[in-house]
């Protein structure tokens, strides 16, 4: 049942998205979203449709599955959509009930917001679907570490996600017997009354707590036995080199920016 | 005369318990104790008789209330030398689980190189160079949570090769492993021994793993109790037996054979040994 | 009659996935009132998932499993009562403990199942009494006991409901010689007052060689066999063959048979041995 939770999922692989630096990745997902909240025409959304699914195409992981990772937003998305057509009062009436207008503006606005956000969606998706979340951790020390200057515990922030990421399968693995040896004796974690739920839910969360305590104890014991002393001198094994394709994707992204920004310059 | 790796001199140590009414409680009560260099040493004792805290001693995670620990050359209380001693005498734990940093295997034996700072080209050499001889190199991509317990504590072991340490310490590293993991982890620091010439010391108890030993350290109520090769120490049932360890069932067997009167080693501690000294027993049987 | 009955069990995981496997195949057993049995295996047998399906936590992929000649997954919403009937201790089950004190932690099974707090009392400290946790200890918390303590608290936890079957997997895992054989002891006794089934899993072979009337072997997702101890151990090339030890005693029994002294008997104790050896030196029947 946990098991099925993951988070930031990543589908390995060896295509040419996956190869590209992740501090690149990072950089060019920003820009996107950039693209898709600054143009307002239908061109603009285009040049951002097609940018989108050209890197789909390019990273070989079928459209299904980003197909699965905008589904779970379907109601947000009805929700937003029809707020919008509700409340833009703006423009030609198309249709009227009571005190409720249409009106193609707010039709417009409409259908434009529901394709950002499935853009936006799909877009970030394929970061985290084509970078491992160790890498793009990682990639985040190394974009973000001019701010160290600025006494932001920029290498203390990464290793605490790095380490999460590391413990998410055992505690998940963990979550899980706690649950079958707290139902061994009887609990009832789905079914029951609030009350013994409740109580229940107690049952699981002070062992899983107890546990996650003792092996962060003995998990920073291990790291200071491995000279473990902060981010100051330290190297990586992991070596982020940008290859001359990093460039050309990048340099494809501002062209796409910049176009679709002169479009809605020249289209207004 | 081999020079020693580790020195404890007259080791003493008592925690407080935080409870200032409450007298500090005394775990290790004398120490002396020195290893050389290249030694395989087990220290054998219940859970409760201080072995584990003798071993963080070896590491610096404890220091002496009074006494000393020097390891190749450093005094362990010597604050300024930590890092040095540090990868001098690594250690590896008992929970695989909770040693294991990264979510990449490589990038965990890579852990402490990068803490020190090794160029990437050394690092690089010295980590597949570290999972090869744990044979872990084909696994250096993989995530911990794909691994067994046996390959975890590998891996642990690996990453502490990698900072090319003259001694490794291990605490009960065997004790949450089912047999297959117990076999190879205990191949692997056999190998370590054997080939890199690294001083082991094995904190264990499980006397079929000491056995295996060079030099067995027994530990009772914070003192050492017996220190010799482990077949005369194994010989010594009844003491073993009063302080709550086994012996290897062959040892007690020609134990009770010897106290009905026969003639036979006390010191057996294998199989082989113990097929050829109760065979040898009916030969002369039958002589008579 | 047998209370506990297995027929045509099967269970895959993740079915429709790439993951897919088969961990339980065509499983059919029947395990008589009142037995003490040892379950081995090597990690990754099926045992773990076997010993889910006793008490329901998993359902069978198909087969079925009778509980006093019922099917348990009849009636889905009584599989709660399966579990009270047939207790599961997990491994390392130290780890499940959460109540504030000892007693609270055994009642919380007894409290589940609806029995009023008089029972519930007398059941947790006739429990706490076969365990060999002391009146004292009840209202301390049992965050506070030793490793071996807090294992015992939680053996107790399921123990308290009275189940007719009790399952244990590896109960003595990580403790010491001490520890273990003290555990082992309160179940041994636990045993002869309640005369319920017990099945205890364990790797170590001479543990089993101590309790069991009768051994089950998983191997490779089947049951590998299911028989008197002595038949199993008789099969102790076998055993190895599939990858488990047997105990060490057997080995060397093994070994002078293949040099002509042939017992005629399978000893897997020290005793045993010892009383065999003693008769045929003492006997004047060496001449074998």
């Amino acid at each position: 049942m946990l098991r099925d939770i993951t988070i930031g999922q990543y589908f390995p692989g060896n295509s040419v998205i996956h190869r590209l630096d992740p501090r690149f990745k990072i950089v060019i997902t920003v820009l996107f979203i950039v693209m898709l909240f600054t143009g307002d025409s239908i061109i603009c959304l285009s040049a951002g449709a097609v940018f989108t699914f050209m890197a789909i195409f390019f990273s070989k992981i079928k459209l299904k599955m980003f197909v699965k990772s905008v589904k779970p937003l379907v109601p947000f998305l009805l929700i937003t959509a029809v707020l919008n057509l509700i409340l833009v009062n703006s423009g030609e009436i198309l249709w009227r009930w009571k005190f409720i207008k249409i009106t193609d503006e707010g039709l417009n606005i409409s259908i434009f917001m529901i394709i950002r956000i499935i853009l936006l969606i799909m877009g970030t998706s394929l970061l985290t679907y084509t970078t491992s979340p160790i890498t793009l951790t990682d990639a985040i020390e190394r974009l973000l570490s001019p701010l160290k200057k600025l006494r932001f515990p920029v290498h203390e922030l990464a290793m605490m996600m790095s380490i999460a990421l590391r413990f998410i399968p055992t505690l998940i693995e963990e979550t899980d017997k706690i649950i079958s040896a707290q139902k061994a004796r009887g609990a009832e974690i789905d079914s029951g009354s609030f009350k013994n739920r409740a109580r229940n839910l107690i049952s699981i969360l002070v062992p899983l707590f107890v546990s996650a305590f003792r092996r962060a104890d003995e998990l920073a014991t291990a790291m200071e036995c491995r000279c473990y002393n902060g981010g100051d001198g330290r190297t990586r094994l992991r070596q982020l080199k940008s290859a001359p394709r990093d460039y050309i994707a990048l340099a494809v992204t501002i062209l796409f920016l910049a176009a679709s920004i002169a479009m809605g310059i020249l289209f207004k | 005369m081999m020079e020693n790796i580790i020195e404890i001199k007259d080791l003493h140590f008592s925690y407080s318990s935080g409870d200032e009414k409450s007298e500090p409680k005394e775990v290790l009560k004398g120490i002396d104790l020195n290893i050389k260099k290249g030694e395989f040493v087990a220290v054998l004792g219940h859970n409760g008789s201080g072995k584990s805290t003798l071993a963080k001693h070896l590491n610096a995670i404890l220091v002496p209330t009074s006494g000393k620990v020097i390891v190749d050359g450093i005094d362990t209380s010597d604050d300024s030398r930590l890092f040095d001693l540090r990868q001098r005498a690594g250690m590896v734990f008992q929970n695989p689980d909770n040693q294991i940093v990264s979510s990449i295997v490589e990038e965990d034996v890579a852990f402490a190189l990068e803490n020190l700072g090794v160029p990437y080209e050394e690092m690089r050499k010295r980590v597949d160079g570290a999972l090869k001889a744990v044979n872990m190199y084909e696994y250096r991509l993989h995530s911990p949570s794909q691994l067994s317990g046996g390959q975890k504590q590998r891996v642990a072991i690996a990453g502490i090769i990698a900072m090319q340490p003259d001694c490794i310490i291990l605490d009960e590293p065997t004790a949450m492993l089912d047999p297959q993991g117990r076999k190879e982890v205990m191949a692997t620091i056999q190998r370590m021994n054997r080939e890199q010439g690294i001083t082991i010391v094995l904190i264990t108890h499980y006397m079929d793993e000491a056995a295996k030993c060079g030099r067995v350290v027994v530990m009772d109520k914070g003192k050492i109790m017996l220190d010799d090769k482990p077949e005369k120490v194994f010989s010594q049932v009844e003491k073993l037996k009063a302080i709550g360890l086994d012996v290897p069932q062959v040892t007690e067997l020609v134990w009770e054979l010897r106290r009905e009167g026969f003639d036979i080693s006390p010191e057996i501690i294998s199989e082989d040994e113990c097929v050829e000294a109760l065979y040898r027993i009916f030969q002369q049987e039958k002589r008579r | 009659m047998a209370i506990l009955e297995t027929q045509e069990l099967t269970y895959t995981y993740s079915v429709g996935t790439p993951f897919e496997k088969t961990a339980v195949d065509h499983v059919d057993l029947a395990i008589e009132e009142g037995e003490m049995i040892g379950v081995m295996g090597h990690t990754g047998s099926g045992k773990s998932t076997l010993i889910q399906h006793f008490n329901g936590l998993l359902k069978p992929t198909s087969g079925k499993i009778l509980l006093d000649g019922k099917d348990i997954w009849e009636d889905k919403s009584k599989i709660r009562d399966v579990r009270f009937q047939v207790g599961l201790v997990f491994q390392y089950p130290e780890y499940q403990i959460f109540e504030e004190t000892v007693y609270k932690d055994i009642a919380f099974g007894p409290k589940n199942m609806g029995l009023d707090d008089a029972e519930i009392k007398r059941r947790v400290l006739e429990t706490a009494h076969d365990i060999g946790l002391s009146e004292e200890l009840m209202e301390r918390s049992p965050f506070e006991l030793s490793g071996g303590q807090k294992r015992r608290v939680a053996i107790a936890g399921v123990m308290a409901m009275q189940p007719k079957v009790l399952i244990l997997d590896e109960p003595t895992a990580g403790l010491d010689p001490a520890g273990r054989d003290k555990i082992l002891e309160h179940i041994k006794a636990y045993h002869r007052r309640t005369k319920n089934t017990i099945l205890i899993v364990s790797h170590s072979m001479e543990d089993i060689a101590s309790f069991a009337d009768k051994i089950l072997v998983m191997s490779n997702s089947k049951l590998f066999c299911y028989d008197e101890t002595v038949k199993v151990f008789a099969r102790s090339k076998e055993i190895s063959e599939i990858g488990l030890d047997v105990p060490q005693i057997t080995k060397v029994f093994e070994k002078l048979k293949d040099r002509g002294l042939d017992f005629g008997k399978d000893v897997y104790t020290v005793e045993y041995a010892k009383n065999l050896l003693l008769k045929k030196l003492r006997g004047g029947t060496a001449n074998c």
